[in-house]
């Protein structure tokens, strides 16, 4: 079957299930593709044979009844996977392998599915084009010389280019949504708490969340009903009622009050983005939902606020890489100078100037000016969500600033690279559910997206407006393989 | 020294100074398993055989709550008669160490889960009450080996996540005797409680010390400096007791001291600096993101206020109140829970005074000479109270009682079976006596009529000869009555 990669993650199953493919033949497509695609370069680590391997253990007795029955994908490498190595992007964690398995991958296998590999993101997360990895910027298939996004860059591009039917990634401050916006992909960033944090390395331990990234909406219902459990070994876990989302997934969205926030329109907001959001309005209208202006008067500041919060968290969570247990290690004179030259050659620059941020904002005499203000703020930005939340069901707001740049254009204004966030931070900081589903073209014919941002443990009612939304946009995206000679 | 004995102070030319001290305790919390890990805290495992993921900071690794832990220090907390905070926050103190895998320890910093408290000092002048500032929880760090190789530090984590308990004292121990008491009784309390076993040698008990000096009779602190981890009492009042007198030779060479932390050198009996207040470490303290802060309900204090035992305050109250003890007797029979443990059951079937005597005397001596603790005794309390019963219903002297006691603290077990078998008993047969004094006053006619014409300090004499002749067996005093009436 030579379109088995064609095929979304619910059609793969159907097949797999009705006995017309096999996991085998799957596994082995996604396989052939992917290695016909190595200029998108977004596997860290191959698995393929192991991957075949337990594809035909998988076929020797198959269990239809499991969710993601013999379903190859490849994940994050951020995720810990026992017995195959572990980078986070970085150089320092470059010859780690993990003898434990994280919980979201651990539900993940343990509903049938098979990891094809690891891959690309940026460095410990810390980045929004993917160029910040210790293994090379990711091609976003849309074209090339284009950057996928980031920090999942690798995850979104592996999913637009069809080279995992599915994957998960993760999202700190729009990791999963504003990569998922730039190749034409849905990304749903979970309520905080949903997900377990065990075994993925952590970047900023109060607004790192997994989350599916897939090609339409119900695959993505159907993998965070997968991935979210409530974990005793993550103590941020939170142990809620958790729907069958997939089963539960309805168009039907009549009547649901959708909030269009004003602050969201920033200045110099691309005239694109605006008439996208606007179309996006006239969808959720066409669904039979009511349209609602609100404020969230605090949003201009939730930029800055992320850029301290996480980096603080990031300083300290990123002190254990000190090539003292496990990882890269640099010679030293002594322990001092083993731990500078480790961490300056282990890091790359975007790490070690967060590292710094963090560190600084976290010292004596400059604490309370930022690292305590940014937390005031931050409850600040989520009693605006709260106060919002009692006249509406969800938000709606563009994905991000703009559509895919080039690989290079950002890489010396941090700043420009950081405001690629603004609408998805806020989301993180407030702890809520956010997806971004692909609602149409720039001038470029380069995929924009959509943001609906949910009450917290409410990822039916967003999912089930993107669902609504998804079928009335009838977003197709355009991928040419124009990497595939 | 001063000549007001009870007073410590330290003299110079015409200046007097007082010793301000401070104690930050850290105390070992008692628990199978560690603060935020299930690994074991065992002592004494080879190294590195107690790291769970979780302590070595693997990647993607996160802390969960001990509940028993905390339990533990609220139990604690009750036990310095100290506000339980009912919400308490972990914070990250963040610092570089090859034996600190996380590079932080999880402590609290703002919001300890325990505040002011208080804790009562028997000195030899009266009570003296010191003021607990707060008690946190907080992980304990692995330990770093230098001297198995000539290059290479070797690093064992078996400590790395143990919990620990820091109490701090207010600045209100005033001599190295005070920190001696304070120091004790804080260990007696949590043994008492059960919240750690206060064993110093497998350094369950260490702590920082912080040392002042000012002239006697100021209001304001002096500047203090740190002694960090002083792991005995005796090296605590060593340190103080160096250091203080440094201070006041600074002060009187008309310098200044330095807020520094200093560490104690126990071979020169020194203290040394460690590092000044410039180079002080900026720990960037934060709460931890990955642990919620810590909520515990008014049930859940009251609950574990039920299973608090009597402590020792109560006890020896109780011990005076019911036993007649004086408050010296009550003071050391309650020091240790298991020496109160010891004396109660020895008076469950024994003589109250006599028992007191003999576990404050015979015991702790023979104890002491042997380096025993009391739980290792050979002597159980059921045959101390044999022994002593045996005293009490005139079956042996007191002397004897100390033969049959040195016999007993050899292994020898029933004291009932060594009179026998010793034929220790002593003699109280009348007419068995009378025989005995008879064949005396026989003996020494002469001293007799000495006696009778007056010199009645023979008395003893004659006293002295029966013993002697029955083998100290002879129960002095139906000796002393028929003597009496046959001279």
């Amino acid at each position: 079957m030579s379109d088995i990669t064609k095929q979304s993650l619910s059609e793969l199953i159907k097949n797999i299930r009705e006995r017309k493919i096999s996991s085998t033949e799957a596994t082995k497509a996604f396989i052939e593709r992917s290695e016909k695609s190595k200029e998108l370069n977004v596997y860290v680590t191959e698995d393929f044979s192991a991957a075949i391997e337990k594809a035909k253990k998988f076929d020797q007795k198959p269990n239809l009844d499991l969710k993601l029955p013999g379903i190859p994908l490849a994940v994050k490498d951020l995720f810990c996977t026992k017995n195959v190595k572990t980078t986070a992007g970085s150089k320092i964690l470059n010859n780690f392998t993990p003898t434990y398995e994280s919980t979201v991958t651990k539900n993940i296998w343990n509903e049938g599915a098979i990891l094809l590999g690891k891959l690309n993101c940026d460095e410990f997360a810390m980045g929004s084009s993917n160029e910040t990895s210790f293994f090379g910027s990711v091609q976003n298939p849309i074209d090339k010389g284009l950057v996928p996004g980031g920090s999942s860059g690798g995850s979104s591009s592996a999913v637009a280019a069809q080279l995992t039917p599915i994957t998960i990634g993760t999202d700190t401050g729009g990791s999963i949504r504003q990569p998922a916006s730039f190749t034409g992909t849905v990304g749903l960033k979970p309520t905080y708490g949903s997900c377990s944090r065990y075994g993925i390395v952590a970047f900023a331990s109060s607004l790192d969340q997994a989350g599916p990234m897939s090609q339409n909406v119900r695959d993505c219902a159907l993998l965070q009903e997968v991935i979210s459990s409530y974990d005793e070994k993550d103590s941020t876990s939170i142990d809620f009622k958790r729907n069958n989302y997939s089963k539960e997934l309805t168009n039907n969205i009549k009547g649901k009050k959708i909030g269009i926030p004003k602050e969201y329109r920033v200045d110099g907001m691309p005239k694109e983005i605006e008439d996208l959001w606007k179309k996006g309005i006239e969808y959720i209208k066409d669904c039979g939902a009511e349209i609602l202006d609100i404020s969230l008067p605090h949003t201009n500041y939730a930029l800055p606020t992320y850029y301290i919060v996480a980096p603080a968290e990031a300083s300290s969570n990123l002190a254990r890489y000190d090539g003292v247990k496990y990882g890269f290690r640099a010679d030293g004179e002594n322990l001092i100078d083993m731990y500078e030259k480790t961490r300056s050659e282990g890091f790359g620059a975007e790490v070690q100037r967060r590292i710094m941020i963090g560190t600084y904002v976290l010292s004596s005499g400059y604490y309370d000016a930022y690292y305590l203000k940014a937390q005031k703020v931050r409850k600040l930005i989520k009693n605006d969500f709260d106060e919002a939340y009692k006249k509406v069901d969800a938000i709606l707001t563009p994905s991000t600033p703009s559509s895919a740049f080039k690989i290079g254009e950002k890489t010396n204004d941090p700043v420009s690279m950081y405001l690629n966030d603004i609408f998805t931070v806020p989301v993180n900081l407030a702890g809520l559910p956010g997806i971004s589903i692909p609602a149409g073209h720039d001038s470029k014919g380069y995929p924009l997206g959509l943001q609906i941002i949910g009450k917290a443990f409410d990822e039916q009612n967003i999912l089930n407006i993107a669902y609504a939304m998804e079928e009335k946009i009838n977003f197709k995206n355009k991928i040419t393989d124009w990497w595939i000679k | 020294m001063s000549k007001d004995k009870s007073e410590y102070l330290i003299n110079r030319k015409d200046n007097q100074y007082e010793v301000v001290i401070g104690l930050e305790v850290h105390a070992q919390v008692t628990s199978e398993s560690k603060l935020f890990s299930t690994s074991s805290t065992k002592f004494g495992a080879e190294p590195n055989t107690q790291v769970s993921l979780v302590d070595a900071a693997l990647p993607g690794m996160l802390p969960v709550i001990n509940e028993f832990c905390v339990k533990q220090a609220i139990k604690t907390g009750i036990g310095l008669k100290a506000k339980i905070n009912k919400r308490s926050v972990f914070d990250r103190k963040n610092y570089f160490y090859a034996d600190l895998p996380q590079g932080y320890q999880i402590s609290q910093f703002k919001d300890p889960i325990v505040g002011e408290g208080k804790v009562i000092l028997d000195m030899p002048d009266g009570q003296k009450e010191v003021g607990i500032e707060r008690l946190h929880l907080e992980q304990d760090a692995g330990k770093s080996i230098h001297d198995l190789d000539p290059k290479n530090t070797f690093v064992d984590l078996n400590r790395s996540g143990v919990a620990l308990m820091e109490i701090v004292s207010k600045p209100d121990l005033r001599s190295p005797d005070e920190v001696n008491a304070y120091v004790k009784k804080l260990r007696s309390i949590m043994r008492y409680l059960g919240t750690c076993d206060g064993n110093m040698q497998e350094g369950s008990l260490r702590a920082d010390v912080n040392v002042s000096v000012r002239i006697k009779g100021t209001k304001e602190f002096g500047t203090r400096c740190e002694i960090k981890n002083v792991n005995s009492i005796k090296f605590m009042q060593m340190a103080i007791e160096y250091e203080a007198n440094r201070q006041v030779d600074l002060i009187e060479d008309g310098q200044s001291i330095d807020q520094e932390t200093r560490l104690f050198d126990t071979k020169k009996n020194e203290t040394r600096s460690m590092r000044s207040k410039e180079d002080a470490h900026d720990y960037r303290y934060f709460p931890d993101p990955d642990l919620l802060p810590l909520e515990v309900s008014d049930a859940f204090v009251e609950n574990l206020k039920s299973e608090i035992p009597e402590l020792p305050d109560e006890k020896k109250k109780r011990f005076i109140e019911k036993f007649k003890l004086t408050p010296y007797e009550a003071t050391i029979l309650v020091s240790d829970i298991e020496t109160s443990n010891y004396f109660e059951n020895v008076i469950k079937k024994s003589d109250v005074k006599l028992a007191t005597n003999w576990i404050i005397g015979e015991l702790f001596a023979a104890l002491n000479e042997k380096n025993l603790e009391i739980t290792e005794s050979p002597i159980s309390a059921g045959n101390l109270s044999k022994l002593i019963n045996l005293i009490k219903d005139g079956t042996i002297s007191g002397k004897i009682a100390k033969t049959v006691f040195e016999q007993m603290m050899e292994g020898d077990k029933d004291p009932k079976r060594i009179v026998e078998e010793k034929g220790l008993k002593q003699e109280s047969d009348p007419k068995a006596l009378e025989a005995l004094i008879d064949k005396v006053i026989d003996n020494n006619r002469d001293k007799a009529t000495e006696y009778k014409s007056g010199k009645v300090k023979l008395f003893g004499f004659f006293v002295g000869q029966v013993m002697k002749v029955s083998g100290g067996k002879a129960n002095p005093q139906l000796v002393n009555e028929i003597l009496k009436k046959k001279l």
